[in-house]
Parts: structure tokens; sequence; C-alpha cells
């Protein structure tokens, strides 16, 4: 495929400035269908049915204590005065951060023109849904009686009394719901022309009707692209303010209190680039091995994990920067004693080891991918990816229960303690997430191969390996 | 069907994006109206290439975005200020600035509904077959393979001018789709 014809000449720039291709060893547009269809085709590998049971089972005791929780209330968990909102709403803001660099990566990066997202998007996007899932389901349980869940919504009950909208709790229903749904079209609209890919690769009939059936009879036509585009384009942009808002309205369930440690106008800025932080985390911790067990080198590229480590190092500063000008309003610049002492009490205080591994993981761990041989060393970088999530968790427990645990009257403190139910819970969603992340990875085509296709040299019609010829056809 | 054997159009195969691109140029040039052509992923310039106007997707995005906004903003006042209206912490019943978070999401979630389903209807989509899906060859438009499609419907058909001018634009396998 790579047969030049003869005489022309290209200019490329000289070795040590040119880019390291998107797609390296020069793979052909029917390749990059045949590699990324043929993880989700052909017989399921021995390491899929490991790590799937172990999932199921982890999945299955997460339902099994919602329902223990169901039955006996959130008693289970080790919520007492004053500390009302633990591992719940932890988790909750934890796991939906996560899902941040999935829309960071699928929005903003395209509305950026970043090419090298369409090696990470389809996965990143995937990650984003399941993360959302599983978040959700925390605030779900934690209003204590389930079955009273649909108040959330304007949906007028018995005594036709409405949700209050000036509670920023009403706005997280509309942000969560919103963000959830519209990053499942977005998602959904992605992979329609590679289901349709899948469709027409698909050999029994029973593949070819369910990938047919979703792929909604795409055919490829340049007329449907031409909306299709521009639709996926509008949908970045709606997608960017979108995944900025989610996370400023979490931050507003704090904020918007008068909480010592909560009631700060940092909030939503700094909150946003911990999710993302946290989410280009999770990115890595997944396809660091995806790209090894699926064979997908040659798609996920070293450039790739380089980039994304970048934006890791970027966002992690953000987030440094934030928890040092945080601690300055606090301790130095609000002149309020209860929130000096907040500050004090997150640093010296019982939960002091929280905080701690906060900042190594959040403030100092991130500062090390300025190393390019770092950045290079997949392995270190992949338990550096999990620092940072392990770092981003203790941010929301330093938040939630630090700050909750000594406000203004020592009457009014208290000590948390998560119960086993607590932690079967965490490690639970887990198994929902890899559950599902599993499922993705065998059913469906885990790059955009439509959009990697596109940003090779042979795809481009003014590019020599496009078929352009020197001297006419490439003027436009 | 009775017309099973039906022609649905000439399908002229390419190998690579910018023959596809001349071709689209020529059949443009040549005046024809109902053709269109099929590739795995979108080609950049093929719009001009195909005299394409811009898309009107953001159109169907706007008025969702704006019919979002504005029904957060409604449903936000008559819920909370006039149906049952409940006093907290001194604050006024309804204020624009409180509302206003639930109203922006409305305003994305609506206008994403808008964006996707203004596509689907301008490309009619969902649709259950297509006669281009039934032709063995044409399954490579999903893989490396690119496509020109001229309906026998298109005013200026005609067989043997249409099949001369696609091998002229470079096609090396053209044959009959049936309906």
């Amino acid at each position: 495929m790579a047969d030049a014809t003869g005489n022309m000449k290209v200019f490329a720039p000289p070795a040590g400035l040119q880019r390291v291709p998107l797609v390296t060893n020069h793979r052909s547009i029917g390749w990059i269908s045949d590699r990324i269809a043929g993880v989700a085709e052909g017989k399921t590998p021995m390491w899929w049915w490991i790590a799937f049971g172990i999932s199921l089972t982890l999945m299955t005791v997460c339902f099994g204590l919602i329902v223990y929780l169901m039955s006996a209330g959130p008693g289970v968990w080790g919520l007492n005065h004053p500390v009302m909102w633990g591992w719940a709403i932890i988790n909750f803001v934890w796991w939906i951060g996560i899902g941040h660099a999935g829309t960071l990566i699928s929005a903003i990066l395209f509305l950026l023109r970043q090419k090298w997202r369409t090696g990470v998007n389809r996965a990143a996007e995937a990650m984003t849904i399941f993360a959302v899932m599983c978040a959700g389901i925390y605030p779900l349980i934690h209003i204590g009686r389930i079955w009273l869940g649909w108040w959330l919504f304007p949906i007028p009950n018995a005594n036709g009394i409405w949700p209050q909208f000036r509670s920023p709790l009403m706005w997280d229903v509309f942000a969560v719901s919103t963000y959830f749904t519209v990053s499942l079209l977005f998602w959904y609209i992605g992979l329609v022309p590679d289901l349709a890919v899948m469709r027409d690769r698909a050999k029994t009939k029973v593949r070819k009707f369910i990938y047919g059936a979703f792929a909604m009879g795409w055919t490829g036509s340049n007329r449907h692209w031409s909306n299709y585009e521009k639709a996926y384009l509008i949908l970045a942009g709606l997608s960017t303010p979108l995944v900025l808002s989610v996370h400023s309205i979490v931050s507003l369930d704090f904020a918007v209190s008068q909480l010592p440690g909560w009631h700060t106008t940092i909030f939503p800025p700094y909150f946003v680039a911990g999710a993302v932080f946290s989410g280009f985390g999770m990115v890595l911790t997944l396809l660091i091995p995806i790209r090894r067990l699926c064979g997908l080198e040659d798609l996920i590229t070293k450039r790739h994990i380089d980039l994304m480590c970048k934006v890791t190092l970027a966002t992690g500063s953000i987030v440094g920067y934030a928890y040092l000008m945080e601690l300055f309003i606090a301790m130095a610049y609000s002149g309020s004693v209860y929130e000096a002492f907040a500050f004090k009490n997150r640093m010296m205080g019982p939960y002091w080891w929280g905080y701690w591994i906060m900042m190594a993981c959040n403030v100092v761990i991130p500062q090390l991918f300025w190393s390019k041989k770092i950045r290079a060393n997949l392995m270190v970088v992949w338990v550096l990816s999990i620092l940072v999530n392990v770092g981003m968790w203790f941010e929301r427990f330093v938040i939630v229960v630090i700050s909750l645990h000594r406000d203004f009257l020592p009457a009014n403190w208290g000590y948390f303690a998560p119960t086993w139910v607590d932690i079967l819970q965490f490690l639970g969603t887990f198994g929902l997430f890899f559950t599902m992340f599993l499922l993705f990875l065998r059913f469906l085509p885990i790059i955009a191969i439509a959009e990697v296709k596109a940003v090779t040299p042979q795809a481009d019609p003014h590019h020599p390996e496009g078929g352009a010829k020197p001297g006419h056809g490439g003027q436009h | 069907m009775s017309d099973a054997n039906k022609s649905y159009g000439l399908i002229a195969e390419f190998v690579n994006p910018a023959d596809t691109m001349h071709a689209a140029e020529k059949i443009r040039d040549a005046g024809f109206t109902r053709w269109d052509v099929f590739t795995p992923f979108p080609v950049h310039g093929m719009d001009k290439a195909m005299g394409i106007k811009n898309s009107k997707v953001g159109w169907f995005s706007f008025i969702g975005g704006v019919t979002g906004y504005t029904s957060g903003m409604l449903m936000i006042w008559f819920l909370n200020a006039v149906d049952y209206a409940i006093p907290v912490g001194g604050k006024p019943m309804f204020s624009p600035f409180g509302a206003f978070p639930p109203s922006y999401e409305l305003t994305i979630l609506l206008g994403a509904f808008g964006a996707i389903g203004g596509m689907l209807f301008l490309n009619r989509l969902p649709r259950l077959h297509h006669p281009l899906l039934k032709n063995r060859r044409f399954a490579q438009a999903t893989h490396d393979k690119f496509y020109v499609v001229i309906e026998c419907e298109d005013p200026k058909y005609s067989e043997a001018e249409t099949r001369k001018l696609l091998e002229h634009a470079g096609s090396k396998h053209i044959e009959m789709a049936e309906e």
C-alpha cells in the first residue's frame, strides 16, 4: 500500500522534528478495521473470562449490599452525626470525576483538533458512561428510602409538593442525568459507522441482525457524513460546557453550604481540574494493559500514552495549585478562625494521614511526569496512574469526612469509621464498572475505526498516499 | 416484489480518496443530482467536491437548546413560585440565578437531542434496508474501498454514457446494483 508512484517529491521535516505517526508501522486502512474489529470477533481469550468472573462476582456483591442497605437502612454504613455524608458521597464524586476524562478526550480535544484523541476516545467514552453509572448508584441509595427516589424528579407527590430548585442537590440531579444521557448519545452516535463495519464483517445471521439494527442502516454515504460530522461537532460543542458544568455543580453541593472547608468559591474550577486529572489516571490504568492484551500497540501508541501523561501532569499541577491556594485562603486570607481550624485539622487532626496521602499522590506524584523517561516506561506510568486515583479518592475523603467531623462547636465533633458494608460496596462498584467494560471490550469496537482511518495519511486526498498526484488535484 | 430485478444505479469502485474526489468533481460538474459517494470515513473536502451545502443540523440543535432553556426556567418558576411555593431561608420564590443550573443542563440536553434527531431526520435514518447493502462488493464501503453511485432515477442518467463517465474518472470496477 505504500508504493508511492515514482516521481513525486514530498519534503519532510528534519528527522528530529518529525512526529511519530498516530498509527505506527504504516498500517493500511483495511488493517485498521481488521485489527480493531478482530478484538470483538473470534474466540474469547482466557484472560477475559477470568477478569469477567471476578468482576461479575464483585458486581453481585454490590447489588447484594444494596438489597441489604434497603432492608436494614443506611445505618449499615458508618454514618452517624456529625458525619452524615460518608463513603457514598466520596465514591459518588470520585466516580463521576473519573468520567470527566472521557468527555474531555471526546469533546474538548475534538474541538481543539487533537487528532491523537481518535486512538483513545471510544474506550474513554465507554469509561465515562460506566463510571457515571457507578456514580449514579450512590446518591440514589444514599437517600435511604430508595423507593422514594422519584421525588427527585419534577413529578408531584401525593401532597402536590414539587422538588425545591433552590437546592444544589436538585441541580445535581439535572446535571448528572443530563451528563449520562448526553455522554451515552455521543458515544452511540460515534459508534454508528463502526457498528456498520461490524455488520458488514459479521459472519452469522444473529450478529448481522444485531449490529445491523444498531447501525441504523448506515452506508457511509457522503451526504450522511456531512450531516453526521456537523451533528458530532455540535455534540462536542455541547458536551464541553456540559462536562465543565457537571463537576462545577457537584462542587456546589459543598460550596453552597456554610461548612468551613466547603464554603469556598474556588471549588468549581478546582473540582473540574481534579476530575479530569483522575479521569486521565483511569484511562491510563485501563488502556496500558488493554493495548497489550488486545494487540493494539500500533493504534494506542507510546505517543498516545506520553500525551495522556502530559495532560495528567497539567491537570495535576492545577490541582496542586488549587490545594495550596485553598490553604492560603483558609489560613491567611479569609481571617476566619473556623476556616483556619478546618485546615489545621486536616493537616494535624485525627485524619492527618488522609490529607498527606492526598498531597503526596496529587501534588508530588504527577510532577514525576515531567521526566520523559518516566512517561516512556509503561509499567511506571501504570503504577503512577493508580496512585493518582488513590490520591483523588482521598481528596474527596478529606473534603467530605474531615470537614464534617469537626465543625464550629466542639460539642458537635465526632469520628467517622467505615463499616464492612462501606468497603465492600465500594469494591462492588468496581465489579459493576469492570463487568460493563469487559462486555464493551468483547462486543464493540474499542477504538473508533472510522475516526482512526480518517487521520492516516492514506485517508487524505491531498496526500500522495491518499492518491494525490503531484502537479494537479492537490489544490483545494 | 414484482420488479425484483429493477436496477438501482451504477456503482463504481475506487481505491483511494483522491481519485474518488476527482470523480465526484466530474459528476458534480456534469450536473447529476441523484448520486452519492460512499466512503469508510469522512473525506475532507468531499462536500465541496460534491457540491453539498452546509448541513442544517445546527438549526435543529439551536431550536432544541432554546426549548430546553425556556422550559427549564418556566418549569422552575411555575413549580416553586406559583403552584406550590415553599419559602426557604428567606430566598425569593423565583430567582433566575438559582433556576439557571437546571435550565442550563436542559439547554444542553435538548440541544443534543436536536442535533441527533436533526441528523437522523436529515439522513432519513434509521432505515432497515438499503438497496446497496444487498450488494456484496459494496460491503467494502465500510472497510477500505470508495464508491461513487449514480442512481438510474437521475434525469441525466443513461447507462452507456454514465458508465463511460465513471470509467473516464478512473474507476477500475463498475457494476449495476439492483433495487
